[in-house]
This record gives C-alpha cells, sequence and structure tokens, in this order.
C-alpha cells in the first residue's frame, strides 16, 4: 500500500521498498552496495565479489556459528538413518511418556515412541518445508515483482495491487485458509507457506529491479539488442539476488515456524510423520504429567530458527557494508 | 491532508473486495457440499437439491461471489454449518476478547522494544546492546504456541502464580499477552535500535552535537523523532500480524477470541465461519495499517507537504 511510498520519502532510505514480513526492520538495511552501484565495471569480476561478502562473512562469529548449526542441522537430515537410534515410528507402548533415560535421550512420547529419533528425522521435514515453501514464494515473488518493475506502468499497479491484496491477509491466516480448504500434508503445506510470502519477495524484487533497470549496463544490453526477458534473466536478476538472499535466509525460518504452527493447530503435517509443530501437539495434553514430550520439539525449531535468523543478520550485514563502519 | 485520508480510505475498498474474492474462491473450491453438511449424510438426495437451491449453491460462481459481497455490506456472512447461528454474530461476540489480547500484547511490545531498542543504539556493542540483541533474536525464534506451553508449564503447573486457561480476570491475560506479545517486542527493540542507529550517523545530529548541546537533549529532541516514525509503521503491521497469530496462542489458553473460533470451525469444516473469520481479521488488519498510515501523514512533515 503506501508503505512503499512512505519510505521513499525518507531520505535515508533511497531506493528500499522493501517490507520485509516479519522482519520489517530490514526495510532500509538490503539496499545498497551489490546491487546499487554500476555494475558494468563488475560485470568479469562476479565471483570477486561473492568472495568479497564471504570475507566478510567469515569475521561475523555470530553468523559463524549459525552457520555451523544450520550445517550440523543439514548434515543430521542427510544421515539422519546412521545417527537415530531408533526408528520414527516405533512404538513400544510398555514405555509411553517415559522422561528422559540412557535408552532414550529425550525419553518417550505418548505413543512409546523415541523422542530423540524422532527429532532428528524432524530435520527432514522442517528443511523440506522450509526450502520448497521458500522457492516457491521466491519463483513466484521474483518473477511478478522482476515483470512489474521491469515494465512498470500498467503492469506494475496490476500485479502490485494484487501483492496489496494479498499482504492485506495477514499470511499465517492466508495459509490456514488454503490447507483447511485443501487439506493438510506435507505438499500442500510447502504450497500454503509458499504462497503467502509471495508478496514480500515481489516488493524486494520489484524494488531492486527498478533500481537497476535504469542503469547504462542495462541501456547497452538493450543497444546491442538483448531482448527483454534475457535482460530480466541475465543481467537484471543477478544483480538483485543480494536482498533475495537476506530475505530468504530469513523466510526458510519463518516458513519452518508457520508449518509448525499450521501441525500445531492439527492443520498440517500428519502423524506418524515426524514434524517438530505435530509432535508439540500431540504433547500438548501431557504437558503436566509429561512436560519433556512438547518441550524438546520446541526446543529443536528454536535452535534452528535462531541459527537461520543469526546467518541472515550475518550476510545482511556482509551484503551492506554501509552498515558496519 | 484531508485529501491523503480520503485517497488511503478509498484503497481499502478495493483491497477488501480483492482479500473476499480470494477467501470466497478457496472457500468455494473446497471439497465438501454444505447442504450436505447442514443436512447430514443420510439426507435424501431430494431435500439436498432442493436446500442447494434454496442457498443459491445452483448458481454460478459469479454469481455466488455477488451475492456474497452484498449480504457481506450488509453485516450477512451466512450462517455457520455446526450452530446454525448467524457467522457475524458469532464472530462479533468473540472479537472483543481476540483485540483485548492483542492490545495487551502491543503495549507489552511497545513498552519493552522502544526503551531497550533506544538503549541499544545509544550504546552499540556495549554489554547490554549484546545481551539485549541476543535476547530479542531468541524472542524472534521461539514458536509462540511453545512458548505459551513453556509458561503454562513453569507459571501454571510448577508455580501455580497464574492460570493455565480460560479468561475473566488480569492473571488471565498475563501469560497470553506476553506470548504473542514477545515476538513483536523483539521485532521492535531491533527496528528502533537499527532506525535509531542510522539516524545518529547523520548529519544533523553532528551538527547538534558540535553545537555543543547536551547528549541527552540531542537524543530526546532531534534523533527520536526521526527514529520512531519507521518504528511506528512496525508496530502497526505487528498489531495486524498478532490479530493473526492470536490464532495460535489463543488455542494454547484457551482464549475465546476469534482465532479459537477459527480453529474449531475448521476442526468442524464449518466454511462460512473459517471465511468470516479471516475476512474480519483481515478487515482489522488492513483498518489498523489505515490508521497507522494517517498517523504517520501527522507524523511526517513531508507527507504533509505532498498533499498541500
Amino acid at each position: 500500500m503506501d508503505k512503499e511510498k512512505d519510505k521513499e520519502l525518507q531520505p535515508s532510505h533511497p531506493e528500499s521498498g522493501y517490507a520485509i514480513e516479519g522482519a520489517s526492520e530490514q526495510a532500509s538495511v538490503v539496499d545498497g552496495a551489490p546491487h546499487s552501484e554500476p555494475v558494468g565495471r563488475k560485470e568479469p569480476k562476479q565471483r570477486g565479489q561473492w568472495a568479497e561478502v564471504w570475507r566478510r562473512l567469515k569475521r561475523n562469529r555470530m553468523a559463524m556459528f549459525g552457520f555451523a548449526v544450520i550445517l550440523i542441522i543439514v548434515l543430521t537430515a542427510i544421515f539422519a538413518d546412521v545417527i537415530a537410534p531408533y526408528s520414527f515410528r516405533e512404538q513400544n507402548l510398555r514405555r509411553i511418556a517415559e522422561s528422559p533415560s540412557m535408552d532414550h535421550l529425550l525419553g518417550t512420547d505418548e505413543l512409546g515412541r523415541d523422542i530423540f529419533s524422532r527429532i532428528i528425522y524432524g530435520t527432514r521435514i522442517s528443511l523440506q518445508v522450509g526450502f520448497v515453501a521458500v522457492s516457491i514464494s521466491v519463483i513466484a515473488g521474483g518473477f511478478l515483482g522482476a515483470l512489474a518493475g521491469y515494465y512498470g506502468n500498467k503492469l506494475d499497479n496490476v500485479i502490485m495491487r494484487f501483492m496489496d491484496i494479498l499482504l492485506a491477509i495477514p499470511s499465517i491466516l492466508l495459509a490456514i485458509a488454503i490447507v483447511s480448504a485443501f487439506g493438510g500434508g506435507l505438499v500442500n503445506v510447502m504450497i500454503a507457506v509458499g504462497i503467502s510470502s509471495i508478496p514480500v519477495y515481489a516488493r524486494i524484487v520489484k524494488a531492486s529491479v527498478m533500481s537497476i533497470k535504469e542503469q547504462e549496463f542495462i541501456e547497452a544490453a538493450r543497444a546491442v539488442g538483448a531482448r527483454d526477458l534475457r535482460i530480466i534473466f541475465k543481467h537484471v536478476l543477478p544483480n538483485a539476488m543480494a536482498p533475495i538472499i537476506v530475505q530468504g535466509t530469513i523466510g526458510v525460518a519463518n516458513a519452518i515456524l508457520s508449518a509448525a504452527g499450521l501441525s500445531f493447530i492439527g492443520l498440517g503435517i500428519q502423524p506418524p510423520t515426524p514434524e517438530w509443530g505435530a509432535m508439540l501437539s500431540g504433547g500438548r495434553m501431557f504437558i503436566r504429567t509429561a512436560p519433556h514430550i512438547a518441550t524438546f520439539p520446541g526446543v529443536a525449531i528454536m535452535i534452528t530458527i535462531f541459527a537461520l535468523n543469526l546467518l541472515g543478520d550475518g550476510l545482511r550485514d556482509a551484503l551492506d557494508p554501509r552498515l558496519k563502519q | 491532508m484531508h485529501r491523503y485520508i480520503i485517497r488511503r480510505m478509498l484503497m481499502l475498498i478495493p483491497v477488501m473486495l480483492g482479500v473476499s474474492f480470494i477467501v470466497f474462491t478457496i472457500m468455494f473450491f473446497t471439497p465438501g457440499d454444505p447442504a450436505r453438511i447442514l443436512l447430514g449424510e443420510r439426507a435424501p438426495a431430494a431435500e439436498i437439491a432442493a436446500l442447494r437451491t434454496q442457498m443459491g449453491l445452483d448458481d454460478s460462481f459469479l454469481v455466488q461471489f455477488f451475492n456474497f459481497v452484498r449480504n457481506a455490506l450488509r453485516g450477512d456472512l451466512g450462517r455457520s454449518l455446526v450452530t446454525r447461528r448467524p457467522v457475524a454474530e458469532e464472530l462479533f461476540a468473540r472479537f472483543p476478547a481476540t483485540l483485548q489480547l492483542a492490545a495487551t500484547a502491543v503495549v507489552i511490545a511497545v513498552a519493552i522494544g522502544i526503551p531497550v531498542g533506544i538503549i541499544s543504539a545509544i550504546r552499540q556493542y556495549s554489554l547490554f546492546d549484546g545481551t539485549a540483541m541476543t535476547i530479542a533474536l531468541i524472542g524472534v525464534s521461539m514458536p509462540n504456541f511453545w512458548q505459551g506451553l513453556m509458561m503454562i508449564l513453569l507459571f501454571s503447573v510448577y508455580l501455580g502464580w497464574l492460570p493455565s486457561s480460560g479468561i475473566g480476570t488480569f492473571a488471565h491475560l498475563i501469560m497470553p499477552a506476553i506470548t504473542i506479545g514477545t515476538s513483536s517486542a523483539a521485532l521492535i527493540t531491533r527496528m528502533t535500535r537499527s532506525s535509531m542507529l542510522e539516524v545518529i550517523r547523520q548529519d544533523f545530529i553532528r551538527t547538534a552535537r558540535a553545537k555543543g548541546l547536551d547528549e541527552r537533549v540531542v537524543i530526546n529532541r532531534h534523533a527520536l523523532k526521526n527514529a520512531l516514525i519507521p518504528v511506528i509503521t512496525v508496530i502497526g503491521l505487528q498489531f495486524g500480524y498478532l490479530l493473526g497469530g492470536a490464532v495460535l496462542t489463543e488455542t494454547v489458553f484457551a482464549w475465546p477470541g476469534v482465532g479459537r473460533l477459527m480453529v474449531d470451525a475448521i476442526r468442524q469444516k464449518d466454511f462460512p465461519m473459517v471465511q468470516g473469520g479471516v475476512l474480519l481479521l483481515a478487515l482489522a488488519f488492513s483498518a489498523v495499517n489505515l490508521i497507522v498510515d494517517i498517523l504517520y501523514a501527522y507524523i511526517d512533515p513531508r507527507i504533509k507537504a505532498q498533499y498541500k
């Protein structure tokens, strides 16, 4: 809505129209260096730019910590079969809701399943949901944003007004509406969460594209007869990557949270799939007698989200040196 | 100025129409026949067909949508498939509880977020700043339904200080409001800090200091005013998200608001209720943003100047 305009009126935010969902504070910080400098000179040393970003990121201890945690989570997901002491669906009805012990590091749940193993397998589900949902929003939002930013005028108006409408529905509600209509399950959850974040990326990409398309190297590409689609994909979008990467990292965190929330109210991923939100929901009834059932999956979610946020913050600083004196 | 407000209010109309369209479309293509749900599985086909005609379910999509909007404008959101009572009536009965929860949460979030954010910015990289930022990041990272459960565990089960569910007294309000407000407090802290940092580095602040003004005056009179402008937008947005996020927290604390009503409705496949709930919360969200935008125009003379 007018948010975008309001922001443009602030002298300190030259071209940012990014209203970032949930983490709106990033609004002003992702613009700047990598994409708004003239890139003509930089084209041959693209890699140099990313090496520089990596160098800056490496100096940020918190970000590297987050990165390391995410690596561990990814490895856990890949090697879940090797790490998990039990299967995620194996029930032992003799040992229901047991507290943590040597046999069951984090105890057993309401059906006598090993919580530790289920959390380990749960990394697969959460990472999958996070990455697929964000991919859906980045691809759809990026495409719409690029069209709006590049062609401007009427198309811009139509697309962005549609995005305004989507933004008027709080994203978790939109996801709830979609899932309640079409049913839960992994695929529907990923689609629902993905769709509900499309406007965020559309706005980010549009703002970047608008600032990039005015630059000389785009004019040069046009002058040598490159077609619009080629210009958008080869020249404009690669230079708009920085804010997408930052928002995408935080977006994965948000997607995991949303999916867990959907599962928590029974709309998301169905048992026996070891989804963290669903596990938590199952343990809710036993909060008085066996609190560990609901506690540990929540800790797993928190660690994952925390690490992703640390990395996201670090990436933002690394991509925008203006902020780090 | 009035032109700005009027223009901004008029923009709400197409947005709400669009929201209705999206919500209506989603529910329209939902498998399951409302007439059958109303009459039960065993009802004779003829009766179901008659009710379908009566409810207008045999009309084309566009006619149905048009009727839906026309009725909605009159405050008629259809009838619940479960209780048979008007959806609007049920929603409005529950809305004050949700509003109370969200408003309390916003107050908590602002009361924590703004002062902490300011101090963090003034003492950038200090111990206070580091601690506050770490806590804020943890606050953003906690799923609020889980935080709610943990608070119940600590304050109701172990300590027995607060009731774990229900509504009524102030004690009932504390845990749900804190649960919903935490992530907003964290976001507002971070936003205030970064906005403040950006302002502090600007030339006019350097000028104020160079004039020999007391640091307190520089911060209070010059920096704060400018730094808080973007924060207001975030507070408005947060208020909206809190209304939506209440869905989960209300479920945890059995708080009888719109969110919990919707979760129950979803379980019972009461689609008119879900539809109405989403519409109501989206309208509330848009209304809050409208108010924020208008406030914004009053605070920021640059907008005022544009519409003189």
